[in-house]
């Protein structure tokens, strides 16, 4: 079994700073206008095996890489109360702690637990959430995101998405031995599991709104095709659903989960499709001696977004999904690619070039006009980028050194975190919907 | 005196020999050379190439032109520069030459932009040596082309020395 570690640092990043720096995992400098919260350690109280994973550390990471909290260092925990009945506010206050969460974990038979938890408010010494979330033996993983998920909401009122996963590819080995893998792991990079592998290049994986199944693209049969493959069976991996003659790319699935958009050669020339998956019949959706790919749709489901360089170079174009006009959506940057948008429609996120600059690019169109523009990674080959569900967070690949490497980054560019695997080179990540 | 004149008449034979030898090897390598870099005289090569006799499968492994299989571009582009023309026109020749040959080209671009526009890209490029197969009456029918956008570098350092090697078509040939 192929062990894969992730070395996980935070590095507090200024938008535009050139070198990223590295500081100890768990700790986030410089974002004073994260909330303060302590994230008291939760002790096993039961008397079988205690949990594999350490729940209280995992809540703190979650909040943390969301770049809008500010967990306290456990070092600075002294008193560790582990029911709201035995806080002493004035302690947590004097801490400078906006919110406080005490816990323990109890046994709930058969190897099981109950992670039992409160969230107060420490100026209002109020308890805002009192939950018992039950664990199974196998995994406290999941619940805790769950629990931080909770937390998130409460202090926020935006859904959590940190009990999520990401796709991503990976390249291990060296010329004949080179092997892809189709990975699927929680959002914090953890339990990675194999959905695909392949002698031959993957890329472009997308999910299914259900988050049940994966399109993507595979050159396993020489040239590239399009597959779909189902996260519970692996059903799909060998037969594509599209393997047109030319170029099959970019695949990306409508909101209802009935349509893939994607790009076909076919005609000679690179167009958006949109394919209706039951009967695979196919609908062009653009016409243009120039390139169009990379088509993502619009919460909605009314349009879609896709690169092309009619105008010469790569820029953000919007059609309907029915075909017709595009029109320019970028008008900042001589090189924009491969968009992703937020759910409620109003960002639009893109690898943005510059000579061999590359970052990602953030557009908010709720300004009206050409939008407002904010850089959030420094670059040099920042591309990928992929919208957690509730926009808090975009997860991109970038490369250091030969080898590509993930990072995800706070949606206002202040908190990154990089996910690295021991062997190989990760690229290509996709955000799952909500689970 | 005959014995040095015996002798000087042997040392020039056997300079004229070998001086002779060397023309034969000169004007080969010249050729090589020619057909690799020449740069604005693709027409000429053409049909320079035409008088000879026809290819043959061994002259895959063996004529310095067609031997060069690799095509490279600049930076975002698909044009086919000038110096390229001859691989081209001795490879459509080999077509015409062998009408059971199929030849594939496959197109490439460096890692930076992003994968599936560099897909594109790829493609784009290989069509352009296709077009320019075309112009040389090779029938394209035979002619498959593919992108590997920037999923197959040969070359994995994040430079310029390293990209302008990726940013290539690639010619094969599936039946020779």
């Amino acid at each position: 079994m192929r062990k894969i570690l992730f070395s996980i640092l935070l590095a507090m990043a200024l938008p535009f700073q050139a070198v990223a720096q590295s500081l100890d995992a768990g700790v986030v400098v410089g974002n004073e206008a994260a909330i303060s919260i302590a994230v008291v350690p939760m002790p096993y109280q039961g008397s079988a095996t205690p949990p594999a994973h350490v729940v209280d550390d995992i809540i703190r990471n979650d909040l943390n890489r969301s770049g809008q909290f500010r967990a306290l260092d456990t070092a600075r925990i002294t008193e560790k109360p582990v029911r709201s009945a035995d806080v002493r506010f004035a302690e947590w206050k004097a801490l400078k702690q906006d919110f406080l969460v005490v816990g323990r974990i109890l046994d709930a038979g058969e190897g099981n637990f109950n992670i039992q938890y409160e969230l107060m408010d420490v100026a209002k010494q109020q308890i805002l959430l009192a939950l018992s979330v039950p664990a199974r033996a196998s995994s406290v993983r999941r619940p805790a995101h769950q629990i931080a998920d909770q937390i998130y909401e409460k202090i926020t009122g935006v859904r959590g998405a940190f009990d999520t996963r990401i796709a991503y590819v990976t390249a291990s080995g060296l010329g004949q031995g080179i092997e892809y893998r189709l990975m699927v792991a929680d959002s914090d990079g953890f339990n990675p599991q194999t959905l695909v592998r392949s002698r031959e290049p993957l890329l472009s994986p997308a999910w299914s709104p259900d988050g049940r199944r994966i399109a993507y693209v595979s050159f396993q049969k020489g040239s590239s095709a399009v597959y779909i493959v189902e996260l519970a069976t692996g059903v799909g991996a060998t037969d594509p659903v599209s393997s047109a003659r030319g170029i099959n790319g970019a695949p990306a699935f409508s909101p209802d989960g009935s349509k893939l958009a994607l790009t076909l050669s076919k005609s000679g020339n690179p167009e958006i499709y949109v394919m209706d998956i039951a009967s695979r019949s196919l609908r062009q959706i653009t016409t243009h001696y120039g390139i169009d790919t990379e088509a993502v749709w619009t919460p909605d489901g009314q349009n879609l977004l896709f690169t092309s360089d009619r105008g010469g170079k790569p820029q953000i174009y919007q059609v309907s999904a029915q075909g017709g006009d595009a029109k320019r959506v970028s008008f900042s940057g001589e090189y924009n690619a491969r968009a992703t948008v937020s759910f409620d429609g109003k960002k639009i996120a893109m690898a943005q070039g510059s000579g061999n600059v590359y970052r990602i690019a953030v557009l908010d169109r709720s300004f009206g006009g050409n939008g407002r523009w904010q850089v959030l990674s420094p670059g040099n080959l920042d591309e990928s980028p992929s919208f957690a569900p509730n926009a808090s967070m975009i997860l991109y690949a970038t490369k250091e050194g030969r080898r590509g490497v993930l990072y995800a980054v706070s949606s206002d560019g202040r908190v990154r975190q990089r996910l690295v695997l021991s062997e190989g080179d990760v690229r290509e990540p996709a955000w799952s919907p909500y689970r | 005196m005959n014995k040095t004149l015996k002798f000087a008449m042997l040392l020039t034979a056997c300079v004229a020999l070998a001086a002779c030898n060397k023309k034969v090897k000169e004007t080969e390598t010249d050729t090589s050379a020619n057909t690799g870099n020449s740069q604005n005289q693709g027409g000429d090569q053409g049909s320079a190439i035409a008088e000879q006799g026809a290819f043959t499968p061994a002259d895959l492994d063996s004529n310095s032109c067609l031997m060069q299989r690799v095509i490279y571009f600049d930076y975002d582009q698909d044009l086919l520069k000038p110096e390229y023309q001859a691989i081209v026109a001795c490879h459509a020749k080999y077509l015409r030459d062998r009408p059971g040959a199929q030849m594939r080209l496959e197109g490439h671009a460096d890692e930076r932009g992003t994968r599936e526009y560099n897909m594109a890209l790829g493609e784009r490029r290989a069509n352009g040596v296709n077009s320019a197969f075309t112009a040389n009456a090779a029938d394209s029918s035979r002619i498959d082309v593919v992108s590997s956008g920037e999923e197959r570098p040969v070359c994995l350092d994040s430079a310029e020395s390293c990209w302008s090697q990726n940013r290539r078509v690639v010619i094969s040939y599936s039946v020779k």
